[in-house]
Parts: structure tokens; sequence; C-alpha cells
């Protein structure tokens, strides 16, 4: 008795900090269709604040900059991290400590520092300001993230499949190909995600090194934030608030069950 | 290994250009001087760290030493009980579970801060709520001030605590447990003998996380503080973007990078002497 007295106050409190999580996120949502531009009471529904946002020139220019930078920022960032987790898995390198380095401590420093060391490396350089500077740096910060998720999911591979097929005579493409890759996919395409959902959502780096006409929404939510309280920003926020956990709720489907996995072998 | 060189050169060359070397450079511009104009001079002095301990920015160091503290006792007694309940899920629940408090982690640290400017501020949800019920007859200044910005920061970085108890929790050995309570612990005994004690890594990995994010955190005191709220990062980002004071700034930056590096290795040194512990209990046993 006294135990199911204990555990149900427990789950409360769980529940309570759950909603404590998602309450404000909640109440940004309503107020996004909230029919008032200054009042906190609900004055009827409405889609007029989302309809603004579509017919503001400078939010559809962010919008625009954001999608450029994410999408370039994502392919190379795959590419050169696949290319990098591949390799990092199938051989010995020496040097490990500095290979570690360089792929985790861009993860482990603060962000703010990682962005303004990038500004004085464009200023230093004379680098102008501008989309540039911004996907160079959104490569950087996702480089390691792909790394890690792709090598991750080649760490869940059964290497009997590779050697299956060397085995029956196909050449190292062939096997790269039909096999490696396949089955390397939903790593890469979890890596992809996360890479393009950092670079859409990055607000610190790109504070850093964005210049006069590179504005993305993530900056463009800051300057109307500083500005005051607006119901558009509500809408964009909203926006961008559901972009953000579709993707992540997209990349944790493809992800492999590392842990249960491991659990049910053992 | 040929083949390997070529395919890890690429990300390695791009992590050394853009990462490494922007680091020494920063090294670099911390010990110049800069002109009137806000260029940077290299010639090599330490000023801009003695100017470091200076009253007010020691003062602003330690506001940021203590709220990072704060934020961290305040997540891990909130974390804990979350991750804790979320491991007592049936197993086919506790990745929705886990999910739902990653989700919020991957929100902007910007939106999730306006979302409680919403709620907190004079004209805001609260207020307007209070006032109407006839509670109050002025607005609380509920915003802009130090609470705020604790509140925006535990708010902003309770993820980071659950998700390390929670893989400590779910990686505890069961016998254990059983043992216990065959041995006639009451639940409560075994929680605080077993359960804890071998979770503490967990707890030590989720503290480093959050304490290492709060320090460096400059939009929750942005969006959510008062003037006087300005922590480290907001000095940091002042001294890049109005004062034009790199010299300074870059000191400062080097400050902060090195306490989050000596609080990571720190961390990773106590688990190495752990688990070497633990295997020697193992061969006792």
């Amino acid at each position: 008795m006294k135990k199911n007295w204990r555990s149900s106050a427990l789950f409360a409190y769980a529940l309570a900090i759950l909603a404590f999580l998602y309450l404000p996120l909640l109440i940004l949502t309503l107020y996004s269709f909230n029919n008032s531009r200054i009042n906190a009471v609900w004055a009827g529904f409405t889609f007029d604040w989302y309809l603004a946002l579509l017919h503001n020139r400078r939010v559809i220019e962010a919008l625009t900059n954001s999608l450029v930078i994410a999408t370039i920022s994502t392919i190379i960032s795959t590419v050169l991290g696949t290319m990098a987790a591949l390799a990092l898995n199938r051989y010995k390198f020496k040097y490990k400590a500095v290979i570690n380095g360089l792929l985790y401590l861009p993860i482990l420093i603060p962000e703010i520092v990682m962005g303004l060391s990038l500004l004085v490396l464009f200023s230093q350089a004379s680098v102008p300001l501008g989309k540039s500077t911004l996907i160079l740096a959104h490569i950087t910060f996702c480089l390691s993230f792909v790394i890690i998720t792709v090598n991750a999911r080649l760490e869940g591979m059964h290497k009997d499949l590779e050697q299956a097929a060397s085995d029956l005579y196909a050449t190292p493409w062939q096997t790269f190909r039909y096999i490696t890759l396949p089955l390397a996919l939903p790593g890469i395409v979890a890596g992809a995600l996360i890479a393009f959902t950092l670079s859409i959502d990055d607000f610190i780096i790109s504070f850093f090194v964005a210049g006069p006409n590179s504005t993305t929404l993530p900056l463009y939510v800051y300057a109307m934030v500083k500005r005051g309280i607006s119901p558009e920003i509500n809408a964009l926020s909203t926006v961008l608030m559901f972009t953000t956990i579709s993707l992540i709720v997209i990349a944790q489907v493809l992800q492999p069950q590392h842990s249960t996995a491991k659990k049910k072998t053992e | 290994m040929k083949n390997g060189k070529i395919l890890v050169a690429p990300a390695m060359l791009w992590l050394s250009l853009f990462f490494a070397i922007p680091m020494f450079i920063v090294v670099a511009v911390s010990f110049a001087s800069r002109t009137p104009y806000g260029q940077v001079i290299f010639n090599f002095t330490l000023a801009n760290y003695q100017r470091f301990l200076e009253p007010l920015y020691i003062r602003i160091f330690i506001d940021t030493v203590f709220t990072a503290f704060v934020t961290t006792v305040i997540t891990f007694a909130m974390g804990y009980p979350l991750a804790y309940c979320i491991t007592k899920l049936p197993h086919k629940w506790q990745q929705p579970g886990l999910i739902l408090v990653m989700i919020p982690f991957w929100i902007n640290f910007l939106i999730r801060s306006y979302a409680w400017v919403i709620i907190l501020r004079s004209q805001g949800l609260i207020n307007t709520l209070l006032l109407n019920l006839g509670w109050i007859s002025q607005p609380l200044a509920l915003l802009y001030n130090d609470y705020a910005v604790m509140l925006g920061m535990v708010y902003a970085l309770l993820p980071f605590m659950v998700l390390p108890i929670y893989v400590s929790i779910e990686q505890l050995d069961a016998r254990l447990l059983e043992a216990a309570s065959d041995l006639g612990a009451m639940p409560f005994t075994a929680f605080r003998k077993i359960t804890f004690p071998l979770t503490l890594p967990g707890v030590a990995a989720g503290s480093i996380l959050v304490f290492i994010s709060a320090l460096g955190m400059f939009v929750v005191p942005d969006v959510m503080g008062g003037a006087k709220s300005a922590l480290i990062g907001n000095l940091i980002q002042n001294q890049f973007l109005s004062a034009r004071d790199w010299p300074f700034g870059s000191a400062l930056s080097i400050v902060l990078a090195i306490l989050a590096l000596v609080l990571i290795v720190l961390y990773y040194k106590a688990i190495q002497k752990q688990e070497g512990g633990g295997r020697n209990e193992e061969k006792l046993a």
C-alpha cells in the first residue's frame, strides 16, 4: 500500500515536469492562432498571422536563406561525414587522439566560442560575412554529428554480408555499392536529417558569422523578439518548432535502437 | 589503409581548417591588443587576462558560475525522478517517453525562451489571469530578473540532465535490486543504497552537460534577463559585437573553453576510476 502511494506520487511529479516542458510550447502555439494583436486574452481563432508571414518579404527571404544554407551544408557535411565514418569504422589510424580531438571537441566546446572563433578566422582572412561564411560554419558544426551518427549505424552492422560478397568475388566497389551502402543508408539519412535540423535551427554560431544580407529564420526571430512581442513571431516560431519536431521524429524512427538491440543479443 | 586515409582526410582537413585553426587564432588574439578603432594588433600582452581579474568581471564570473550551479541542482531535482519514471514504464513505452523528453531539447533556445516571455511579461498570460481574477491590482514583474533567467536556463537544459541519468538507470543490473529485496531491504532503502549510488556516473554526466551549457549561455539572459543579469556569455557577445574589443572577448572565451574542457576531463578521469574500481569488485566476487 505504502509502495503504491509512493510510486503514484512519483509519477504525478514526472507528469508535472512533462507539463512544465510542454505547456509553454503549447501556449505559444495557441497564441499563434489568437485573433488579437496585443492581448493575452483569447479573442477567437485566426490564420491571419500565418498568412501575414507569407506576405512578409523579409520572412520569405530569411526562409529562402535558411533552406539554401541548410541544403548545401547538409549535402557537403553528409558526404564528407559518411566518407570519414566509413574509414574510421574500417581502418585503424595513427594519431587516434588527434582524430578524436578534431571529431569531439567541436561538440564539447561551448557554441559561442566556436561562433566567435569563426568570426575571427573570417575577419583575419578578410572573407566578407554572408551566406558563404554561414555555409562554411554550418558544415563545420554538422560534420561531427554526421560522423558520429553514421558510425553508430556502421558499428551496429554485421560484417558477414560484406565478407560473403567478397567471398563471392564482388569487387570492393560492388560490395560497397550493393551491400555496405544500402545497409548504412538509414544511418546516413538520419545523419543528414540531424545536419539539416541543426543548420535550420542554429542561432548562436550564425549570429557571429552572418552578414547584412544573409539573415536566416532564427536570426530574424531574434531580431523580432528583441523588438517586442508580436503575433507574427508566434506564428513563425510555431512553424519552426513543428518543422524541427517532424524532422527529429523521422530521424529517430530511422536510427537503430542501439541500447535495446544490444540488450537482446546479450 | 590508403583508401582509409583518402576517405577520412577531407573531413579532418575541414575540421582543422574551420575548427582547430580558428581556435589557435583566438588564443593568439587573446594575447594581442587593439587600436581605438577595434583593429587587432599582435603584440604579446597579458593585459586581457589581467583585466578579467577586475572586480566587475570577477562579479560577472561568480554570477555565471552561481547561476550555472543552481541550474544544475534544479535540473537534477527535476530530471532524476523523471528519468527514473521513464525506466519504470512498460518496455514499449520507454522509447516514446524518452523522445517526449528530448523533443523540446531540439527546439531552438530562442523560441523556448520566447515562449516564457509570452507567459511572464507584464501583459502576459499569468499577469492577465491574476488581474482578471482580481488577485493583484498591478502586474507582477515576473520577467527581466535573475529568477526568470534561472527558470529559462532550467527549462532549456533539463533534457540534458534526463538523458544520461536515464541511460545509467536503464543499464543498472536488476539482479542487484532482487538481491537487496531478497535480503529484506525495503524498496526505498534499495534505491538509496543501490540504485542511486550506481547511477551517480549518469548524474555526473548530466550535471557536466547542464553546467557547461549554462556557463556559455547568452540567449536566455539576453531574452529573459534584465539589465543586470548579464552572464559571461553576454559579456563575450558584447566584446565581439558592440564593444569591438576582440582581444578581451577572446581571453574571456578561452577562459570559458578551458573551464568546460577541464570539467569534461575531470569527469572522464572519475568515470575511468570508477569503472576500474567496479572491475576489481567483480574480481573479488
